[in-house]
């Protein structure tokens, strides 16, 4: 790849990215305060951010800061509330395939939004799809990194009601949902993903259902398999 | 805690989280064909999760009160519409973000 290649692939990534440029920034501030408000410097907040790289976890990882030392049930715990990345994996295994060194940082740098736009956008020709990947990573990271440093330096002086912004993370999985529905011939997977956690959800609750749902979701998509082998679900 | 058991705990976190991430391709390496049970998955699971995702986005959600759910039903009622209608990434997440603040903020 050439310098211009690199400009331009970064020109067509950019603006893909924009809806979660809006909401790591905010949901970054948001971690940055939080942190700064259990009595930890800058440093803590920025330096989670770079190496965790998963919103929600650090979260977690900050209260288990405050409380017993315990790393195995710290190490438990965060198999278990990101045991979703398997599936990430999974799906991305092909995708992943014959991108050189930049494998290990597209793993490594695989969080939720990340995945979501790694694995539903269709990279015309003229643009690298390992670049892409690449650099939709890096922009994401970016962006997180960037909001939990503004947040934890400046956060309590933001000037206007930011109360319900980190609701843009919902939107844009409700989207990115939406895509998916309105393009796939088959509505069997987007059925079966949605119907799991709801159910997994009320029996288990909000803290507990993630693993109970991953392992009914695969259990349905096994059982359906038969039938599903001859099909083209996703168009 | 001290800055060395912080220290463990963060690292602790972060091999757990790279775990999770990593996992499948040690298992399944460039080398090796993938198996074709786990090439159906991979083609399968995208659709599921982001049902996955959207539920966990919205699993706080409490219909004990009209507050803790309006909002959020209000608001993925109008990225549907939009997004139906205009067909833009943009403006739905915009439009339904900018909508579940001011419910947030001025009427509930």
């Amino acid at each position: 790849m050439t310098f211009d290649e690199h400009i331009q692939t970064i020109k067509y990534v950019f603006p893909k990215t924009i809806p979660i440029m809006a909401g790591f920034t905010f949901i970054g501030l948001a971690y940055g305060i939080y942190m700064d408000s259990l009595g930890f410097g800058p440093a803590y907040a920025i330096l989670m951010s770079i190496f965790i790289f998963a919103g929600s976890m650090e979260f977690v990882a900050g209260s288990m800061l405050i409380g017993a030392f315990n790393p195995v049930s710290a190490f438990l715990l965060t198999l278990m509330i990101n045991a979703r990345h398997l599936f990430y994996g999974i799906a991305m295994l092909d995708k992943f395939k014959e991108t050189g060194k930049k494998k290990f940082y597209l793993i490594y740098g695989m969080c939720d939004e990340t995945f979501v736009i790694n694995s539903t956008e269709k990279v015309p020709k003229h643009i690298n799809s390992g670049w892409f990947m690449f650099y939709v990573t890096v922009l994401n990271q970016i962006y997180w990194v960037g909001g939990t440093t503004i947040g934890s330096f400046f956060g309590t002086a933001i000037p206007f009601n930011t109360e319900g912004i980190e609701f843009v993370m919902t939107a844009l999985f409700v989207v990115i949902f939406l895509d998916q529905w309105m393009k796939e011939r088959y509505h069997v997977s987007s059925v079966i993903g949605v119907l799991a956690s709801v159910i997994s959800l009320v029996v288990f609750g909000p803290e507990n259902f993630i693993i109970p749902a991953m392992v009914i979701i695969l259990i349905a998509l096994t059982a359906i398999r038969k039938s599903m082998a001859k099909k083209e679900v996703i168009s | 805690m001290t800055l060395t058991e912080q220290i463990i705990i963060i690292a602790c976190v972060v091999l757990g989280t790279m775990t999770t991430r990593f996992l499948p391709f040690l298992i399944f390496n460039n080398d090796k064909e993938t198996p074709a049970y786990v090439k159906y998955l991979g083609y399968m699971l995208p659709p599921a999760v982001f049902g996955l995702l959207v539920v966990y986005a919205l699993r706080n959600v409490e219909f004990t009160s009209v507050e803790g759910f309006l909002p959020e039903a209000l608001a993925v009622g109008l990225i549907v519409v939009l997004h139906y209608w205009k067909k833009s990434m943009l403006i739905s997440i915009a439009g339904g973000t900018i909508f579940y603040m001011i419910l947030v903020q001025m009427v509930f």
